[in-house]
């Protein structure tokens, strides 16, 4: 076999097996989406009756809440931005990371400080290399996450918009996470979620809907108080989610479009191959034409 | 009045259970309260505790609750927990296991926890 040959064998060979890898990551992410898609619908119960309760209590009574009330001049707000622990999702990363980048920028122009928060190895990896201040950061369970995991995370930024401001606390905060909107398209979005406008809430809510007048047991602040974080870890839970979601759907892509190019880097280097393959039989025919021609002179010339 | 009222039990990641049922009992931070059919609206913060729910068709069923809300409307009842268990649910070994664990760590929140799973667990 001559050289040429062998090197595109050996190339096909390679890719072949990467495709045969990516091929495989393709299928497990493709099943991992239906998984994550089915763990959303599963969530969406309890965060529709989550929704209803707060409006309820936000519209039904009068009561003045920390996690309700705008500062007049918000100083400082905390950005918890959520990425995935692992690559090869095309550029599902980078694309939450930019919009975390935007929403900093744009905070920063109104005067505001921010403390980042971090889910996910890639975007803590991508802070630390360029050596940004992180207030906290949480990773391991971005592909499968539990509602443990948003109330670790929503923890400590409660505690945060909790605190006063001249204390190290935060006026607002908001979350940039990638949304699911289908298979082909995920976008990375940012919201804000403290403080909680009661009228965006509302306007969540099942319209034409009239709200009964509640019975609050023990008082209305004391429902306020239990019911704002869970409504705010529910949100976390909820992007996490729609994040780890996102995630596999950009692997599934990222991992399609790499087994078709390795589809047609194969066809490409069969073909070469094939045509080195040709070059060489006729270079041998050729060689052997020639030489027996040489051959058939030579005795030609000693008959004579 | 109506005779039943329509009972969802839902935790963070799943809904555990919904039906018709005639009686709801589960302990708000107030002490326990029982909702009937035409019960008026109400809004309470649940305590971890047993959430007993008597069906329409005579049955009784039982599940521990740790945390969450209990809201009533139009005969309407939503149960809300991080966390709840039906009763036939409850690894009952486990549970008696951080119990101890609890006990000997001397976590009263955790300890209260499997104190209610056992007891639910008990009932049925």
């Amino acid at each position: 076999m001559g050289a040429q040959l062998r090197v595109y064998k050996r190339r096909i060979r390679s890719v072949t097996a990467t495709k045969k890898i990516t091929k495989a990551m393709e299928m497990i992410a493709a099943s991992r989406v239906v998984k994550a898609q089915r763990k959303v619908r599963a969530s969406t119960p309890y965060a529709t009756e989550l929704t209803r309760a707060v409006t309820a209590v936000g519209t039904g009574s009068n009561t003045k809440h920390p996690l309700t009330t705008e500062a007049e001049t918000p100083t400082r707000s905390a950005v918890l931005l959520l990425t995935s622990d692992r690559g090869l999702a095309g550029a599902f990363n980078s694309n939450a990371i930019k919009a975390a980048e935007q929403l900093t920028a744009r905070l920063q122009a109104e005067g505001k400080e921010v403390d980042t928060y971090i889910v996910g190895r890639r975007g803590l990896a991508h802070y630390n290399f360029r050596e940004r201040k992180v207030a906290e950061s949480w990773s391991g369970f971005t592909d499968e996450p539990s509602y443990a995991d948003a109330k670790k995370v929503a923890g400590p930024l409660i505690e945060a918009i909790e605190t006063e401001t001249a204390e190290g606390g935060v006026d607002e905060i908001h979350i940039v996470y990638t949304e699911f909107v289908s298979m082909m398209t995920q976008t990375a979005i940012d919201s804000r979620l403290l403080p909680l406008s009661l009228e965006e809430v509302a306007e969540e809510a099942p319209k034409g809907e009239i709200l009964p007048l509640y019975d609050f047991e023990p008082s209305a602040e004391d429902v306020l108080d239990a019911l704002l974080p869970r409504y705010v870890e529910s949100r976390i839970y909820n992007a996490l989610l729609q994040s780890a979601a996102s995630k596999h759907a950009a692997t599934r892509r990222a991992m399609k479009s790499a087994t078709d190019n390795a589809g047609d880097l194969i066809t490409t280097l069969s073909r070469l191959a094939n045509a080195a393959r040709q070059a060489e039989i006729t270079q041998e025919i050729s060689e052997i034409v020639g030489g027996s021609a040489a051959l058939a002179d030579a005795t030609a010339g000693s008959d004579r | 009045m109506a005779a039943e009222l329509h009972v969802a039990l839902v935790a963070a990641d799943r809904e555990v259970w919904s039906g018709e049922a005639t009686l709801v009992v589960a302990r708000t931070t107030s002490g326990d309260i029982g909702v009937m059919p035409g019960h008026q609206p109400l809004l309470g913060v649940l305590e971890s505790g047993p959430v007993t729910i008597r069906t329409s068709d005579g049955g009784t069923v039982v599940a521990a609750v740790h945390g969450g809300f209990i809201s009533f409307a139009d005969n309407k009842l939503s149960l809300l927990a991080e966390i709840a268990e039906l009763s036939d649910e409850i690894d009952v070994q486990r549970a008696e296991r951080e119990l101890e664990r609890a006990k000997a760590e001397g976590d009263a929140s955790a300890e209260r926890r499997a104190d209610v799973r056992l007891r639910t667990a008990a009932v049925s």
